[in-house]
C-alpha cells in the first residue's frame, strides 16, 4: 500500500493538533506553559452570546453647521468689539458666511479683523452689492475636514467614556468608513440602557475639587455638604476605581470652549501641553473663575467622569488657557477631545442596531446543538445500518470532519454565531455525501463482479471528482456569502467553507487510508459495505 | 442494506411533462402571490423597520398585541413563533428609532403597561434606510457574482472546453466592469447576466453548462415561490440559504451528468432518452440517499433549532428537496431538448462539436450498425480533429474541435482509431 504508515501518521498528527486547538475551548482549567502556544477558545457571536451590536452615525455635518454658527455669532461679537458696523452677518449654505457691511469703508479694518481672531476663515469673495459691501467668507476645506474628523472622534470618545461605565468585558467599539462607528457589547446585561445612554448629548463641565477631603473621610462616607465622589477616568495611572471628591456645583461649563489642542514641544521634556479656548463670553467666567481660586484644582468632568483635575496656577484674563501635565500622548489627546465635545457636540444616529438578551442566546446555543447533536446521530446511525462497517468508518471521517471544523476556527480565531452552527449542521449533512458517492460506486464496482480492492480503487477514483465538483460549488457560494454577508451570515459562511475543505480531507484521505489497512494488513476477504 | 433496488428503472424521461407541469404551476402560483402581494416580504434586513422577539408571561394572540401598540405604532405585522406553550411573538413594523429615542424600549413599555410587568423583549433587530440600502444592493452583488463564478465553473468544468470556460469568464468579467462603470441597478444586471450567460451556453453549445444553470434558476424560483405562497419573510439568512442551495443543487445535477457522460461514451447506440433514464436510474440512490441526509439535518435545525434559524432552515429544506428534483426532472429533459431542436435545425451537419470527453452531441437518428467498437473521442482533442472522423452517413465519433466541418467525401472511410482513451472517472 502506498505509504500507508506515512499516511496514517499525517492523520494522527493532524488529528492530535486539533484536539489541542479545541482544549481551551472545551475545557475551563488553564494550563500555565500551554496556553501562550494554544489559539484561544472559540468566540461566540453576539446572537449566542447575548449583546449589542449598533451601527451608529456621526453626524458630522451638523457639527460643522454647528461651527458656522458659532463662528457667526463670534464674528458679531468681535465686530462690534471693534465697532465695525455691519447690515448682516449670516450663515448660508453648508458653510459659507455672508457678511454684509453698510459701505466699503470699513472694509479694510474687517478684513484686518478677520485675519487676526478668525484665521480659519477665508475671505471668498468680495463685492459691492445695493445693500452694500458683501463678504462672502468660508471654511477652506481641510478646516472642513478637520471638524469632521473631530467630530467622528468626539463621537467616538463620548461613546467609549459611556461604555467604560456599563463594565462590558470585552467591548468593540471602532470607527468605519462614511463616519460611521460600530460598537459591540457583548454580554450586556441591559442593553435598552446602554442604547439610550449612547445617544444622549455630551455634557462637559468644571468643578471644583472639594479641599480638606481626607481619604479616611471618603471611605467613612462623611463627605462635607455639596461634596459628590465622582469617578476619575480610568488610565494606566488610575487604577480602576479612583474616585475624587469634587463640590457638586459647576462652575463653569463647557459651551463656551471655542477650542482645545494638544501642542507640541512642551515647556519641559516629559511634560505635555494643551491649549484651551475660551470665548468672550466664557473667557470672562473663566477669569473670574481662576482669580477666584488659585491653587486649588478644577476638574474637567465629561458625562460625569472626572478626566483632569489640573491645578489653577494663576489667574487666566483672556480666555486662554494651557494645561500642562505630565499626561502621555493618549491622554492628553483624550483630554483635548473630551473639552472641544462640550463646544461641539457631534449628534450620533444609530442607522442599525441589533440587540441579543441573553436568554435568547443561551437558549440559541442550546437548541442549535441540540439540532444538530441528533442530526448528527441520525446520521451517524443510519451509515452503520445502511453501510454496515464501511458506515462505521464514514461515521469516524464525519467526526473528524467536525472536529477539523471546530479547530480551524479556534485557530483562526473565527466567530461562531447561530447561522453558524446552522453551517456545521449542513456540513454533517454533506459530509457523508461524499462517502455516499464512494460506497455505492464501490457496491456498483462489487456487483459487477470486481474484487474488493479494485471495487474501492474504482469507486474512489470515480468518486473523487464528482465530490470535488459538488463540494467546489458550494464552496464559490460560500466565499460569496463570506464577501458579501454580515455579522451572523458570515458566520455561516466560516463554518461552511471550512467544513467543505475539511470534508475533503477526511471523507477521501482518511476513509482510503483505513480501507487499505483493512484490505493489506488485516486481509479482510469482503467488504462489509 | 438498500433502499433502491440496482436494477430500478423508472421512466424519468417519460415523466417529464407532467414534472414540467408541477414546476410550472407552482413557480406561476408563486408569482401570482408575489404579483397580489406586492412582493416578498421582505425581512427589516431590506426593507428597513424594526423587529422584536418578545415572550409573554400569559397566553395571548396577535390581535391583542396589536392593540396593546396601537398608541407606540400604528402598523404593526405580529406572528407567533416557536411552541405554542412558549407565547412567543415576533412583531415587526416599519417604523424605526428616531435618533435615538429607543423604539424599542418604548414597545416594550406598552407591554408591560398592557400585560402586566414581567414581559421579556428577548431580541431587538431595527435596521435604518441607510443599513437597508446597503444590505440590499450587497445581497444583489452577492447574487451576480455568485452567479458569475458558478457559471465560469460549471462552463469549464462541464464541457470540457477550456475556451468555452474562458469566453463565459470573459463576458462576466465584461459583466462585473460595467455594473462598476455604468452604477446599474444590479437587477438589470442580474436578468442580463442570465439572459447573456443563456444565450452564451446556446452559441458555445453548451448543453450541460445550460441544463445545469437552468435547474438552478428553477430552483431559486420555486424557493421564492414557496416563501411567497406561505408569507414567510425573505430575511438576509434567507437569503443566505438560498445562495447556499444554488451551490448544492448543482450537486445532484453533477452526479446524474457524470453518469451521463460516462455512458454516452460506453455505448453509442442507445436511444439519447433510453440513455438519459438509465442514467438517472444508475443515480438514484446516490442521489436519493445525499439528498436524504442533507434533508434529515436540516429538518433537525427546522424542527428543534428554535425560532430564530426557523425561516433559514425552511428555505433550505426546500432547496434540498428541489435539488434534487430539478437534477432529474429539469436537468437532464434540457438536455433532451437540445437534443431534439438540434436534430430539427441540422438534419445533415455531419459533425457536431462535441465536449472532449464527454457525450457527443450526435443527432440520433443517424447511427448506422457500424457503430459497434466505435472509437471514442480521445482524450487529446487535437489528434481526434482529422480528417476522417466527419463522415456522412456512416456516423463517426463526432470531432471536437469544434469547427464543424461538412465533409462529406465517402471515401474517407478510413480505419478509425481503435484505442480508446476514457476519462479516468
Amino acid at each position: 500500500m502506498k505509504n500507508l504508515g506515512l499516511r496514517a501518521l499525517l492523520v494522527a498528527a493532524i488529528l492530535i493538533v486539533g484536539l489541542l486547538c479545541l482544549i481551551p475551548t472545551f475545557t475551563s482549567t488553564s494550563l500555565p506553559g500551554l496556553s501562550n502556544v494554544l489559539p484561544e477558545k472559540i468566540h461566540l457571536g453576539l446572537d449566542l452570546q447575548g449583546g449589542i451590536y449598533l451601527a451608529l452615525e456621526v453626524e458630522a455635518d451638523k457639527a460643522v453647521e454647528t461651527a458656522g454658527e458659532r463662528f457667526v455669532e463670534e464674528i458679531k461679537d468681535a465686530l462690534r468689539a471693534k465697532k465695525i458696523a455691519f447690515t448682516k452677518v449670516a450663515r448660508t449654505g453648508a458653510w459659507d458666511i455672508d457678511v454684509v457691511l453698510p459701505s466699503g469703508e470699513q472694509l479694510n479694518e474687517f478684513n484686518e479683523t478677520l485675519k487676526s481672531d478668525f484665521p480659519r476663515l477665508k475671505p471668498a469673495t468680495a463685492e459691492t452689492t445695493p445693500e452694500g459691501t458683501k463678504v462672502v467668507l468660508t471654511m477652506d476645506q481641510k478646516e472642513i475636514n478637520d471638524l469632521r474628523k473631530m467630530a467622528v472622534e468626539q463621537g467616538l470618545e463620548t461613546i467609549r467614556n459611556r461604555i467604560d461605565q456599563f463594565g462590558v468585558t470585552e467591548p468593540d467599539i471602532r470607527p468605519e468608513a462614511g463616519d460611521r462607528i460600530l460598537v459591540q457589547l457583548p454580554g450586556i446585561k441591559n442593553p435598552q440602557e446602554a442604547v439610550n445612554l449612547i445617544g444622549k448629548t455630551a455634557v462637559l463641565e468644571f468643578k471644583l475639587v472639594a479641599q480638606n477631603v481626607t481619604d479616611q473621610d471618603i471611605r467613612d462616607n462623611k463627605l462635607p455638604p455639596g461634596v459628590k465622589l465622582y469617578p476619575m477616568r480610568p488610565s494606566d495611572r488610575n487604577n480602576q476605581e479612583a474616585k475624587i471628591p469634587l463640590e457638586d456645583k459647576t462652575v463653569l461649563t463647557g459651551q463656551y470652549i471655542t477650542d482645545a489642542r494638544v501642542e507640541i514641544g512642551g515647556r519641559s521634556f516629559g511634560e505635555v501641553q494643551i491649549a484651551l479656548n475660551f470665548d468672550p463670553q466664557g473667557g470672562k467666567l473663566f477669569e473670574r473663575l481662576t482669580s477666584d481660586n488659585v491653587g486649588r484644582r478644577l476638574a474637567i468632568v465629561l458625562d460625569g467622569v472626572v478626566y483632569s483635575d489640573p491645578v489653577i496656577k494663576e489667574r487666566i484674563p483672556n480666555g486662554r488657557a494651557v494645561i500642562t501635565g505630565s499626561y502621555t500622548d493618549e491622554e492628553a489627546k483624550v483630554l483635548a477631545i473630551a473639552l472641544r465635545t462640550g463646544r461641539l457636540p457631534a449628534p450620533v444616529k444609530i442607522l442599525e442596531e441589533r440587540t441579543v438578551g441573553p436568554a435568547l442566546g443561551a437558549d440559541s446555543i442550546k437548541k442549535g446543538v441540540l439540532a444538530s447533536a441528533i442530526g448528527g446521530l441520525g446520521i451517524i446511525l443510519f451509515m452503520m445500518v445502511y453501510y454496515r462497517f464501511s458506515g462505521v468508518i464514514a461515521d469516524l471521517a464525519l467526526a473528524m470532519n467536525i472536529l477539523l471544523i471546530l479547530a480551524i476556527m479556534a485557530l483562526i480565531g473565527a466567530t461562531l454565531t447561530l447561522p453558524g452552527i446552522a453551517g456545521i449542521a449542513l456540513t454533517i449533512g454533506i459530509a457523508v455525501d461524499a462517502n455516499v458517492l464512494i460506497y455505492e460506486r464501490i457496491r456498483e464496482e462489487l456487483r459487477l463482479g470486481k474484487t474488493p480492492r479494485a471495487a474501492i480503487d474504482t469507486g474512489y477514483q470515480r468518486a473523487t471528482i464528482t465530490i470535488m465538483d459538488a463540494n467546489v460549488t458550494s464552496a464559490i457560494a460560500a466565499l460569496v456569502l463570506y464577501g458579501f454577508g454580515t455579522g451572523p451570515v458570515r458566520g455561516f459562511a466560516v463554518t461552511l467553507f471550512f467544513g467543505l475543505a475539511a470534508n475533503m480531507f477526511t471523507a477521501i484521505f482518511v476513509t482510503r487510508i483505513i480501507f487499505d489497512y483493512l484490505l493489506s494488513e488485516r486481509r479482510v476477504k469482503e467488504l462489509s459495505i | 442494506m438498500q433502499l433502491i433496488r440496482p436494477d430500478i428503472n423508472i421512466n424519468f424521461v417519460g415523466l417529464r411533462y407532467r414534472a414540467f407541469m408541477l414546476s410550472g404551476t407552482i413557480i406561476i402560483l408563486g408569482l401570482l402571490v408575489l404579483l397580489m402581494r406586492g412582493g416578498l416580504r421582505m425581512g427589516v434586513d431590506f426593507a428597513g423597520g424594526t423587529l422584536i422577539q418578545a415572550r409573554f408571561n400569559k397566553a395571548t394572540s396577535p390581535d391583542e398585541i396589536r392593540n396593546a401598540l396601537q398608541g407606540t405604532i400604528s402598523h404593526a405585522f405580529v406572528q407567533q413563533v416557536g411552541a405554542r406553550g412558549d407565547n412567543e411573538y415576533l412583531v415587526r413594523t416599519d417604523a424605526i428609532h428616531e435618533e435615538l429615542g429607543s423604539l424599542s424600549n418604548r414597545i416594550e413599555d406598552e407591554l408591560n403597561r398592557a400585560y402586566g410587568p414581567g414581559q421579556q423583549v428577548l431580541r431587538v433587530e431595527m435596521v435604518g434606510p441607510k443599513v437597508g440600502h446597503d444590505l440590499r444592493q450587497k445581497a444583489l452583488h452577492a447574487i451576480f457574482y455568485a452567479f458569475l463564478f458558478i457559471a465560469v465553473y460549471i462552463s469549464w468544468r462541464f464541457e470540457f472546453k477550456l475556451s468555452a470556460g474562458l469566453i463565459m469568464l470573459f463576458v462576466m468579467g465584461l459583466g462585473i466592469y460595467l455594473l462598476d462603470a455604468l452604477g446599474l441597478n444590479a437587477v438589470y444586471l442580474i436578468g442580463g447576466a442570465l439572459i447573456v450567460t443563456f444565450v452564451l451556453c446556446w452559441f458555445l453549445q453548451l448543453p450541460y453548462a445550460l441544463g445545469a444553470l437552468l435547474s438552478l434558476v428553477h430552483d431559486i424560483l420555486i424557493t421564492i415561490g414557496i416563501f411567497a405562497l406561505f408569507d414567510k419573510e425573505f430575511s438576509l439568512e434567507v437569503f443566505a440559504a438560498l445562495l447556499t442551495l444554488s451551490g448544492y443543487s448543482l450537486n445532484d445535477t453533477i452526479i446524474v451528468y457524470d453518469r451521463i457522460r460516462e455512458n454516452r461514451n460506453k455505448d453509442k447506440k442507445i436511444k439519447f432518452s433510453d440513455m438519459i433514464n438509465g442514467a438517472i436510474n444508475q443515480t438514484l440512490s446516490r442521489t436519493v440517499l445525499t439528498s436524504m441526509t442533507v434533508f434529515f439535518v436540516i429538518l433537525c435545525l427546522f424542527v428543534l433549532g428554535g425560532s430564530v434559524i426557523h425561516d433559514f432552515s425552511f428555505a433550505m429544506l426546500i432547496g434540498v428537496v428541489t435539488g434534487s428534483y430539478s437534477s432529474v426532472f429539469v436537468a437532464s429533459p434540457i438536455l433532451i431538448a437540445y437534443e431534439d431542436l438540434k436534430k430539427k435545425k441540422a438534419p445533415r451537419a455531419v459533425s457536431r462539436r462535441a465536449a472532449v470527453q464527454g457525450g457527443d452531441a450526435r443527432p440520433a437518428g443517424r447511427r448506422t450498425a457500424a457503430q459497434a467498437g466505435d472509437a471514442q473521442p480521445t482524450a487529446a482533442r487535437h489528434a481526434a480533429a482529422q480528417p476522417g472522423d466527419a463522415q456522412p452517413a456512416v456516423k463517426g465519433p463526432a470531432v471536437d474541435s469544434g469547427e464543424p466541418k461538412p465533409a462529406r467525401s465517402p471515401k474517407k472511410t478510413k480505419k478509425r482509431s481503435a484505442g480508446q482513451l476514457a476519462r479516468q472517472k
